[in-house]
């Protein structure tokens, strides 16, 4: 078990100390013991000749569906944290909606084990707000916060009434555990599986409006004000909801948020067809809403790029599109849908590792996502230019769903390193 | 430069291509019969033509033709439906066609068979065609996506998405009447956003160069933005049917009430029913048309209903020679399809 390593002349870039430089890194005992030239004594047990590959601090995903307990048809706690590492993820923030939902410690205690036993990446957990995520009944959030969930939320899943809500949050704010919301108003929202657009007027499917997200981020951040605490909105999709969130921020109130990359990508023009591979929930909305969504990326007002993984068996898939299940295995596609913000000058990629590693790292509270003397050694290298094709075979997750089957994909994933171990390597 | 190469990823280019690929062999002809979305002026012509000649046969002592003689055509009705059941069985025994009527709610799927792999038991029995109806949006598409081959499907209606054969026969009828497309202003009334017979109507319309498609309603039953249908949108029933040459009424499904999308049948009848008040702002010679099953007294009055310029039964009627026409034609193109 080599446990020193020397990463070679990779381009190492740091967003919390703006570094840019060619230069080496010495690890051991799991963090970074040097930079640039090597502690007197050190000895590489191991070392990666990181020439023309990027260094970057590990990715942090905010929103990874690992399937496990409950659904393991779709994905298990093995197959997907393996996926991340293959992602260039050192650390996953899982949602309640487990089958049993995060609601006890016993469950949040089972994750976090397996997590640790398969080996692979770290894990942040949000607990439920209620129990089973009904939206009625208070989870126990003391305990849930003792069993290591950094958050909560109620996943997609309604509540009861607005008071309900409010004491969610009010309880929720004793124990300082943040606000992780999917805003989406499920009455607005109904059956509907698209984005109320030409493509579902002339498909002839069922809507979710923008107003169904719009009016859940307003009463979010209003209930959230009032009550004081810091609230996260996870997966925007529309550029309103975008200018709700930089209103809030505005107003100096405790607000952050982030989207995924394939938000960034594909809109409702994709539907034609009805490709269930398509099928998100929330779904992909008008380009408009693409086109606001990165100004939030780019303005700073998202704060976060999240993967959205959500790993489906095929069976899943294979039924007319409403009655498909949506979401899309998307851990291994992150970093290439990311770059394009890159190449099309949305941001730089200092900005873009920023927002896959630092900010999430700051929005779950810990001190990771940063390459700095004497921190964890969480790392991704990889290869900006490298073109790969997407397929089946070589997915790691156990989920395949993805629209990006069989196209060719720009960067790769060469290394990742999780607390000084090299947990992947291509 | 880099915007250009990255704009946001549409695949396969547009809607046109993906169901022309699905529905259309390589010689352009048709193998299945999804939606009239992608279908050219020519290929409807074809069909209506076609439709014409199957007309007299109906009137015949002897009503067969031995076209699909020995194929098994079987009719997959996951939503109920009588009338369209029936002309399609119709339509497929004047074809000297065998038919399998299997109605699903009571079947397999209900007991946690997939749809998949239903159909391939189907496919076991050699069934050499498939006519659908399905309540979810594309269900069509998928089922002709996933069958093998040599299956040809015919969709008799899909959630809000399309109804071909009812575009179609509706197209018979006003033809049959009008003799050509090119002058007339047709105005469909009624429940446009969850109607896939208003899709496949407007669709056809404009295809074959109808002068305008208007649609009236209210804001509830209206898709957001119903203009990109290629239609001119009326709130008013009386300003809508100015002029116009053909008025297709919709069916007003009852549970639209409960969904808060309509006060109640009065009102409804009371702002958009068609009645004889309100009948002289069209064209004299307007024709009367409608899906059925007609809710007298709340999208239409019964004496309008029945009036001398109603062609409901006339729709009817032209139902089974179009269906015949398509059947016929999906199976040979299947057939060509094959062979290349």
């Amino acid at each position: 078990m080599s446990n020193r390593i020397h990463i070679k002349q990779g381009r190492v870039l740091d967003p919390a100390s703006n570094t840019d430089a060619i230069t080496d890194l010495f690890i051991a005992q799991g963090k970074i013991v040097a930079i640039g030239s090597p502690t007197p004594d050190f000895q590489a047990d191991q070392t990666i000749d990181a020439r023309g590959l990027v260094v970057s601090p590990g990715f942090i995903d905010l929103s990874c569906h690992l399937r496990e307990p409950g659904q393991s048809q779709k994905g298990d706690i093995n197959s997907e944290t393996k996926a991340a590492v293959a992602s260039g993820i050192t650390r996953i923030c899982c949602p309640p909606d487990t089958s049993p939902a995060i609601d006890t410690a016993a469950v949040a205690t089972l994750i976090q084990d397996k997590v640790a036993a398969a080996g692979h990446c770290k894990v942040s957990l949000l607990g439920a707000m209620t129990q089973g995520l009904k939206g009625k009944q208070l989870s126990e959030m003391y305990t849930l916060k003792e069993a290591g969930c950094i958050g909560i939320s109620n996943g997609w899943q309604p509540f009861a009434n607005n008071q309900t809500l409010q004491r969610c949050l009010e309880y929720a704010h004793t124990f300082d555990l943040v606000y992780f919301s999917k805003p989406l108003d499920s009455s607005l929202a109904g059956n509907g599986c698209v984005h109320e657009g030409p493509a579902a007027t002339r498909l002839g499917l069922p809507v979710v409006p923008t107003v169904a997200e719009t009016v859940a981020v307003s009463r979010d951040i209003l209930l959230a004000e009032h009550v004081g605490i810091r609230i996260h909105f996870c997966q925007l999709s529309s550029a309103r909801a975008v200018k709700l969130v930089a209103d809030a921020q505005r107003a100096g109130l405790p607000v952050t948020a982030d989207v995924s990359a394939h938000q960034l990508r594909f809109t409702d023009e994709c539907l034609y067809g009805y490709e269930s591979l398509y099928h998100l929930r929330p779904p992909l909305r008008s380009f408009d809403d693409l086109d606001g969504l990165k100004t939030g990326i780019k303005n700073g007002t998202v704060a976060a790029l999240c993967s959205d993984h959500q790993p489906h068996e095929p069976a899943a898939k294979m039924a007319p599109f409403p009655a498909t299940a949506p979401g899309i295995s998307a851990l291994e596609t992150l970093l290439p849908l990311a770059l394009t913000l890159v190449t099309e000058g949305t941001l730089s990629l200092m900005a873009l590792i920023e927002k896959l590693s630092l900010a999430p790292a700051k929005i779950l509270g810990v001190d990771e996502g940063r390459i700095c003397v004497g921190g964890p050694a969480d790392l991704c290298i990889f290869d900006p230019d490298k073109q790969w094709v997407l397929s089946a075979d070589s997915m790691v997750s156990k989920g395949k769903n993805s629209p990006l089957l069989g196209q060719t994909l720009t960067g790769q994933v060469q290394h990742t390193l999780v607390d000084g171990r090299l947990c992947f390597s291509t | 430069m880099a915007q250009e190469i990255l704009q946001p990823f549409s695949p396969k280019a547009n809607a046109l291509q993906t169901s022309n690929q699905l529905q259309l062999n390589q010689q352009g002809r048709l193998r299945h019969f999804l939606s009239i979305h992608g279908l050219s002026k020519n290929l409807l012509t074809e069909i209506l033509d076609t439709a014409d000649s199957f007309v007299s046969v109906g009137n015949k002592a002897v009503k067969n033709v031995p076209l699909l003689r020995g194929k098994t055509i079987a009719n997959l009705f996951f939503e109920n439906s009588t009338r369209t059941r029936t002309t399609f069985e119709l339509a497929a025994k004047r074809l000297s066609a065998d038919v399998l009527n299997i109605n699903i709610s009571t079947s397999a799927t209900s007991k946690g068979e997939s749809l998949k792999d239903m159909l391939q038991n189907l496919e076991a029995m050699a069934c050499d065609m498939f006519i659908v109806r399905h309540a979810d949006s594309g269900a069509a598409d998928f089922i002709a996506q996933h069958v093998c081959p040599n299956i040809a499907v015919i969709n008799a209606g899909d959630g809000s998405h399309e109804h071909p054969t009812q575009a179609m026969l509706d197209m018979l009828t006003i033809r049959h009447h009008k003799h050509s497309f090119e002058n007339l202003k047709v105005a469909i009334i009624g429940d446009i956003l969850h109607s896939r017979v208003a899709r496949s109507d407007i669709l056809a319309l404009n295809t074959l160069g109808a002068k305008e498609v208007r649609v009236i309603a209210p804001n509830t039953l209206l898709p957001h933005d119903a203009e990109s249908l290629k239609v001119n949108v009326f709130r008013n029933l009386e300003s809508g049917l100015e002029d116009v040459d053909v008025i297709i009424t919709l069916r007003l499904q009852k549970e639209r009430m409960h969904s808060a999308l309509l006060p109640s049948e009065q009102e409804f009848y009371k702002l958009y029913g068609l009645k004889r008040a309100v009948l002289h702002r069209a064209k004299p010679d307007a024709l009367i048309m409608h899906p059925g099953p007609m809710n007298r007294g709340v999208e239409i009055e019964s004496e309008v209903a029945d009036g001398s310029q109603s062609v409901i039964l006339d729709q009817v009627h032209f139902g089974v020679a179009v269906r015949m026409a398509i059947l016929s034609m999906a199976m040979s193109g299947q057939t060509t399809a094959l062979k290349t």
